[in-house]
């Protein structure tokens, strides 16, 4: 994006940050490539987190009646897990797929508010020290992710009050980022790149960011409830004074399903980019991908109470919730199909971004059959709260998103980086990572349907639950023994990976015709786009006799020369791109603090409005680029 | 790697034959898939079919991923650009449709049962469920019964529980006879089941509501009409008063210390008292206490007096100190209340 300059403000109290390398230089970065990575970088960190306390829960777990965990810690590191592996680990990973490819599958130099996109990080990131920081401050969250009154009310410390207040930061996080997202993908596409030209991964992006936009209100409004219910004592949830109990379900549930899209449509969209590439066949059916992308987001909203199937709604809500929750299983099914097709009468090449991808479709199969079964409503009243609904959505978010997103990785890996990940370790760790999360999440099916209740800290011998525990545990171990592989196979990279050149996979989209990494501006001109798979058709046309064959070498199909075009001639120089800025994360310093001092000191909360009104002022006046 | 997912997917294979076989072992007391009465039959006459229907579909689609994987992958030599197929719009409409259809064709009994189960009917025995941190108030308000973790009823009668709590949500289950309900505080809910066969039948609460979440355990008894009576009867007696000088009788005083037991446990207390802790009137008669978690016998009465909490976190009955004579007494006493 180029910008005029606007004429110099003088009332400045930082002054513009200007070394293009070191930890200042990421610190102030409006950068849409460096701010993905640290998304992902600081998603990781959480992933590695979240999976020790998964870890903490399966050891616990392994045999009846261990007392390795009190139940007072292992309700925090149930709570915890939840919380992490869905709010610092999913989206934040997601966003930084989206902010990363984004700008680049469409043809934009950046997004359309890069400083806003610096503030979304540095809220994300500080949200999620501040969550931690209860571990050290008296103790972490231990309601449950889904935080259940009036027993949040209830809990003692400021677990809870955590919980709130720390899920209100990072949705005000992914707020700014949905919108900042959805103004750049509707505003921001280079000439030609209609809607029905954009790629399958920046649609799902689109549907997520729409989804995300009128999910996080709806939490946000709760979770102050519980926030003034705790800090003034508010009767929202206050049995005695006539709070009900079930508003919180509804409004939780209304933002959750919704929730759960925003988790796996970034990963469906990722498969939905790798499978064509790997089968070198166009994705089938295209638009029907896309409008069942759409049709679940619709119908996404329409499907929460089925999380209530035993509170009590009565019959017909019940009938009415069962209903929209089986027929939301056809548009997903309708994907399912057409990546089955893609692969048909390809030539598929097993790389490890192919095999993530499969590994998606057979194991989000499962979790999409499984959750079948929890509409029908009286076998959900078996179900729900068991360990059959904890298989059920592991399947989908971990079989499901967590793989998807690690297809994303080893396939845009080149893109981050110029290297390529060794495939080798790639593939070792991808066969670790199956069999461990079958042996991990299968298993959870049989507890459930024993009768094994979820989030209690121990169990009783005698009950069948043994046997299946222990192997749940190995299959935990295993999953961590995969990632390990995946952290080698990062560092091995680094020092010694193979170069990637500037398409190493064939690709088919408008990202690969950029070198790797990706320079600064992206672009050096913006892309003309002619087709559906712009990248494809300017590699391949048709030959006389309708077969597909490489342009041949000095020819051309009529559009630009893909050779042509990333800052050959001119190196990027003159380009103008939005300057660095310190504002965003001094604003971002501000919401821990005033949270922080409505638990602990006044002071705090004087000092961090400070801080964030100074942000809000400096960045107002100082101009976006100079 | 010429064939990549064969080894696996007959793992896959052993996996789910394993959970069938699985589904029918008979060391679960909690058993969802061994229904014992006709609502949880009923519940598993909708559930297994759908489970087969599931099953099907996961081996036609999953055998369609894995044959366009094995049967197009890409073989040396053959460096050639695929067709370029962009999609088929009859297979698109059959895909839709096949898929909706068959979801409808569950949809129908779905309904239709929720409405049967919704169904209270008018001569069945009344139970009045009351879900505390962590255990279970129970009584009978035709028949002056109060009890507490352990709820008895007779067989061959439909049971109407009315659930209620005065605290957090909970989630009353007893798998092998009804599928749960959770007991939301300033809602009454309802849960009809009935036992077939005689039996002690395992529950426990399935929503998480704190410290002692997995403590919070039941056991429900269907007797034949016989021994319900007879049980009923014996619940509806006095209790017992030991022998004075006895060391149950030491016991009882110790009880009867208003810093003490009395405080929040009743012993003859009509309805209304068991609002903070469970009555104790005919403590002996039952099989476990605490939330169900422990058997009842003299070992664990004394592990469990000697420091509540220890054993049960965030119990509200706190460690009181209770000396080595003082817990003997206290454990006459209410081995005494048959």
């Amino acid at each position: 994006m180029t910008t005029e300059a606007l004429p110099v403000p003088r009332r400045r109290f930082l002054r513009r940050p200007i070394a293009p390398t070191g930890v200042w230089s990421w610190i102030t970065t409006v950068d849409h490539k460096r701010i993905g990575l640290l998304y992902g970088f600081t998603a990781f960190a959480f992933f590695i987190i979240g999976g020790l306390e998964a870890l903490a829960i399966r050891t616990q777990l392994a045999r009846p009646e261990n007392a390795l965990l009190t139940g007072d810690a292992y309700n925090q590191a149930f709570t915890m897990h939840g919380i992490t592996m869905i709010f610092l680990v999913v989206m934040p990973l997601s966003a930084a797929f989206f902010n990363y490819l984004l700008p680049l599958q469409i043809g934009a130099r950046d997004v359309a508010f890069p400083r806003l996109n610096a503030l979304s990080y540095w809220l994300f990131l500080f949200g999620g020290i501040y969550l931690y920081s209860s571990f050290f401050l008296g103790g972490a969250p231990d309601g449950g992710w889904f935080g259940y009154e009036p027993l949040g009310r209830q809990l003692a410390g400021h677990g809870m009050d955590y919980y709130a207040t720390g899920l209100i930061i990072l949705g005000l996080a992914s707020t700014i980022s949905a919108i900042n997202l959805l103004v750049t993908i509707l505003n921001m596409r280079a000439p030609g790149m209609t809607l029905m030209r954009m790629p399958v991964f920046t649609w799902m992006a689109l549907v997520v960011q729409f989804l995300l936009v009128f999910a996080l209100p709806v939490i946000t409004v709760a979770l102050f409830q519980v926030f003034f219910d705790r800090t003034f004592n508010t009767n929202f949830y206050n049995i005695a004074n006539g709070g009900d109990p079930l508003l919180w379900q509804h409004l939780f549930w209304l933002f959750g399903h919704p929730e759960v899209y925003i988790l796996v449509l970034p990963a469906m969209g990722i498969v939905s980019e790798v499978l064509p590439v790997f089968a070198r066949k166009p994705l089938f059916g295209y638009p029907v991908v896309v409008f069942s992308g759409i049709a679940i987001g619709f119908m996404g909203w329409g499907v929460w109470a089925h999380h209530m199937f035993a509170a009590g709604l009565g019959p017909v809500a019940n009938s009415a919730f069962a209903l929209s929750t089986m027929f939301i299983a056809v548009p997903t099914g309708v994907k399912i199909f057409n990546w089955i097709a893609t692969l048909w009468k390809g030539a598929i090449r097993f790389t490890t971004p192919l095999l993530f991808a499969v590994g998606f479709v057979g194991l989000f199969i499962i979790g999409g059959l499984s959750g079948v079964t929890h509409a029908i409503v009286p076998a959900d009243t078996q179900q729900t709260d068991t360990y059959y609904i904890v298989a059920h959505f592991h399947y989908v978010l971990f079989a499901g998103a967590i793989f998807g997103l690690f297809s994303g990785i080893y396939y845009w890996w080149p893109k981050f980086t110029g290297k390529l990940l060794n495939e080798r370790l790639g593939k070792t760790h991808f066969w670790l990572m199956f069999t461990g999360a079958n042996l991990t999440f299968g298993p959870m099916h049989i507890l459930g349907l024993q009768g094994m209740p979820r989030r209690i800290y121990t169990y009783a011998r005698g009950l069948g639950f043994d046997f299946w525990n222990l192997v749940a545990t190995i299959g935990a171990f295993t999953i961590a023994l995969s990632i390990l592989v995946f952290i080698v196979n990062v560092m091995r990279t680094r020092r010694r990976g193979e170069a990637s050149g500037q398409d190493p996979w064939d690709a088919r989209t408008l990202e690969w015709t950029t070198p790797n990494p990706t320079p600064e501006y992206n672009f050096a001109e913006i892309p003309q786009v002619h087709a559906l798979d712009e990248f494809w058709h300017r590699k391949y046309v048709e030959d006389e006799h309708g077969k597909v064959v490489p342009v041949p070498a000095g020819g051309s199909n009529g559009h630009d020369d893909p050779a042509a075009g990333h800052g050959a001639g001119h190196g990027g120089h003159g380009i103008h791109m939005p300057s660095p800025s310190y504002y965003p994360v001094m604003t971002a310093v501000g919401p821990p603090l005033i949270f922080w001092g409505f638990l602990y000191s006044p002071l705090l909360i004087v000092l961090g409005a400070f801080i964030l009104l100074s942000g809000v002022y400096g960045w107002a006046v100082e101009p976006a680029s100079e | 790697m010429r064939n990549p997912f064969r080894g696996t997917r007959l793992a896959a294979l052993a996996a789910v034959a394993a959970l069938l076989l699985a589904a029918c072992a008979k060391n679960a007391p909690q058993d969802t898939l061994d229904p014992a009465g006709p609502v949880a039959r009923q519940i598993d006459g909708l559930f297994k079919p759908v489970f087969w229907i599931a099953a099907g579909v996961f081996f036609l689609v999953e055998g369609l991923l894995v044959f366009a994987l094995l049967r197009f992958r890409h073989r040396k030599g053959r460096d050639g650009v695929p067709e370029q197929t962009h999609g088929n719009t009859r297979l698109e409409i059959a895909w839709t449709l096949a898929p909706a259809l068959l979801l409808a064709g569950i949809a129908i009994p779905t309904v239709g049962a929720i409405f049967d189960l919704a169904q209270r009917p008018a001569d069945a025995v009344q139970v009045t469920i009351t879900a505390k941190q962590w255990w279970w108030a129970v009584e009978y308000p035709d028949l002056g019964v109060i009890t507490a973790n352990e709820i008895h009823i007779p067989v061959g009668k439909r049971v109407d529980f009315t659930l209620k709590s005065d605290n957090v949500i909970h989630s009353f289950w007893v798998p092998r006879l009804a599928g749960k309900q959770d007991v939301v505080p300033g809602h009454v809910n309802h849960l009809v089941m009935e036992a077939e066969t005689p039996g002690e039948y395992r529950g426990q609460c399935v929503e998480f509501c704190g410290a002692s979440h997995a403590n919070m355990r039941l056991r429900l008894f269907a007797d034949t009409p016989g021994d319900f009576d007879r049980w009923v009867n014996e619940q509806k007696a006095d209790a017992a008063v030991p022998a004075e000088g006895s060391l149950a009788a030491r016991g009882m005083a110790i009880f009867n210390d208003p810093n003490l037991c009395i405080r929040c446990h009743a012993v003859g207390g009509g309805p209304g008292s068991q609002v903070v802790a469970p009555s104790l009137t005919h403590f002996a008669s039952r099989t476990t206490f605490a939330g169900s978690i422990f058997e009842n016998d003299e070992a664990n009465l004394r592990r469990w007096l000697a420091d509540p909490p220890a054993v049960k976190p965030g119990s509200l009955m706190p460690d009181y100190g209770l000396s080595h004579e003082q817990i003997d007494a206290l454990v006459a006493y209410l081995e005494s209340l048959k």
